[in-house]
């Protein structure tokens, strides 16, 4: 009998000035990438997401992103941008599928919901823009530096709901973080952007 | 009829001279672009005046396609300048010409051969002002419409792409503007509609009253000119803005600003 296929493979993946990428996530993973920024991180993202045009090969566990309709793959493999994006006049207008997890895990009032959008602060946008995208249960989470607004507190629960989403869900997280300390913290597999090209590290940054 | 001489267009033509005049004396700019634009008037009429006398003369069905035709190709580039963003390249051109040959064309047929029954259904004297009427008002509505819909896609075009992010469809994430855009390109005919009669007489009716035309006979068409652009401004409207909501998402429903040019 044959292996089952990785949860999220990359091939030679290539947008302007970025890769060849290639990459296998499992189930479990965290992967961190660091690099300066305009080194490339998030038009990796949006390229692994299917948000820009690329060459190379995308498949989630075994399947062709171009197999699937792009909507299915974006609902699979969810993108959270550095800044979130709300359209509705009321929070709780942007939820459909329920909270993946109560708000107080993540230090918000549950309370949030009933208001409109226009009186959040960045910090509790973030963490509800978090709380939507996991909402639709994506099979691999790429978050564009998550924690950017948050203080120490929330970071920790912030990266505790993630963890915990993982192990509940067999997912992978690909993670964009300027801060060393959160990477030691949170990835198994650690990664530098590097004017395009995406280098293997071990823990120490070497 | 009082019959106008060319004297009396003259006389008329002093009054724009006058008001040049006066602009600089006031320093505007304005009295350039004014004094070309009475020109522009004169001339341009003077030679659609020629054409319509000559398609009067000889009533052919090739000769009022090839005018209809010119007509809608002029109305498409004017439809295609007055947008900001519009697409680069050919669709720009012909998202607002094939809506309109769609909408005006099929509307003129539709009303020459139902409504008026005249023969021949193709005689020019209704159908070049009745196709022109629709034209120009078709034009107004897509142009407002389409500047709309590419102006809020590249405004809004994080709120979009955030949609496209968790899992919707292109469709989906852009049907908000895409319906803002159709109202928006409705509204003038709206309220053209509305307000007909009460706070404007329109200028169709006018012109047949001040030809004799009993007002009575006159009002009548005015109303089937309002209903035939109405219905050519909506359906017009909603062709354009369908095809360029489409053309905003490649095949792989992601959001293409660079099909748009840079104003």
């Amino acid at each position: 009998m044959s292996k089952a296929p990785p949860l999220l493979q990359i091939n030679r993946l290539r947008r302007l000035m970025i890769g060849p990428v290639t990459l296998v996530v499992d189930e479990g993973d965290c992967l961190s990438v660091s690099g300066a920024s305009g080194s490339g991180k998030s038009l990796l993202l949006r390229a692994i997401a299917d948000l820009d045009p690329h060459e190379g090969q995308l498949l989630l566990q075994g399947e062709p992103a171009t197999d699937m309709p792009a909507n299915a793959w974006r609902t699979r493999i969810g993108l959270l941008p550095p800044e979130s994006s709300w359209w509705l006049p009321q929070v709780k207008d942007h939820f459909h599928n329920g909270m993946p997890v109560p708000l107080d895990h993540i230090g918000l009032s549950g309370d949030l919901l009933e208001q409109p959008v226009a009186r959040l602060s960045s910090g509790e946008k973030q963490r509800l823009a978090l709380m939507r995208l996991l909402s639709n249960r994506p099979q691999v989470l790429l978050l564009d530096e998550p924690t950017a607004n948050l203080d120490p507190v929330n970071t920790g629960r912030v990266e505790a709901v993630i963890a915990e989403y993982l192990r509940a869900h067999q997912a992978a997280v690909i993670w964009v973080s300027h801060d060393p300390e959160q990477i030691a913290r949170v990835a198994n597999r650690y990664y530098q952007m590097c004017d395009g090209n995406l280098q293997a590290r071990d823990r120490e940054g070497q | 009829m009082v019959e106008l001489s060319y004297v009396d267009l003259l006389i008329a033509a002093t009054l724009v001279l006058v008001l040049a005049l006066m602009s600089i004396r006031l320093r505007s700019n304005i009295s350039s672009q004014l004094v070309i634009a009475a020109i522009r008037t004169a001339v341009q009429l003077t030679l659609i005046g020629l054409v319509l006398k000559a398609l009067f003369e000889n009533v052919h069905l090739g000769l009022v396609t090839l005018m209809a035709f010119f007509m809608l190709f002029i109305a498409g580039r004017e439809v295609m300048m007055r947008q900001e963003r519009r697409f680069k390249g050919w669709r720009g051109y012909a998202t607002g010409t094939f809506s309109m040959f769609l909408s005006s064309f099929a509307i003129t047929v539709f009303a020459l051969i139902v409504i008026l029954g005249e023969d021949p259904w193709y005689n020019p004297q209704y159908a070049i002002p009745l196709l022109g009427m629709l034209l120009g008002n078709t034009m107004s509505g897509i142009a407002i419409a389409m500047d709309r819909l590419t102006h809020t896609a590249w405004e809004q075009r994080n709120m979009i792409e955030a949609r496209l992010m968790l899992g919707e469809s292109g469709d989906a994430a852009i049907a908000d503007y895409r319906r803002q855009a159709v109202r928006s390109g409705m509204i003038p005919i709206i309220n053209a509609m509305a307000a007909a009669g009460i706070v404007s007489l329109p200028g169709m009716m006018t012109g047949q009253i001040l030809a004799g035309a009993p007002p009575v006979e006159a009002v009548k068409y005015q109303i089937l000119i309002m209903f035939l652009i109405a219905a050519g401004t909506g359906m017009g409207t909603l062709v354009a803005v369908s095809l360029g909501a489409k053309n905003l998402f490649d095949e792989r429903q992601r959001l293409c600003l660079d099909r748009l040019r840079q104003p």
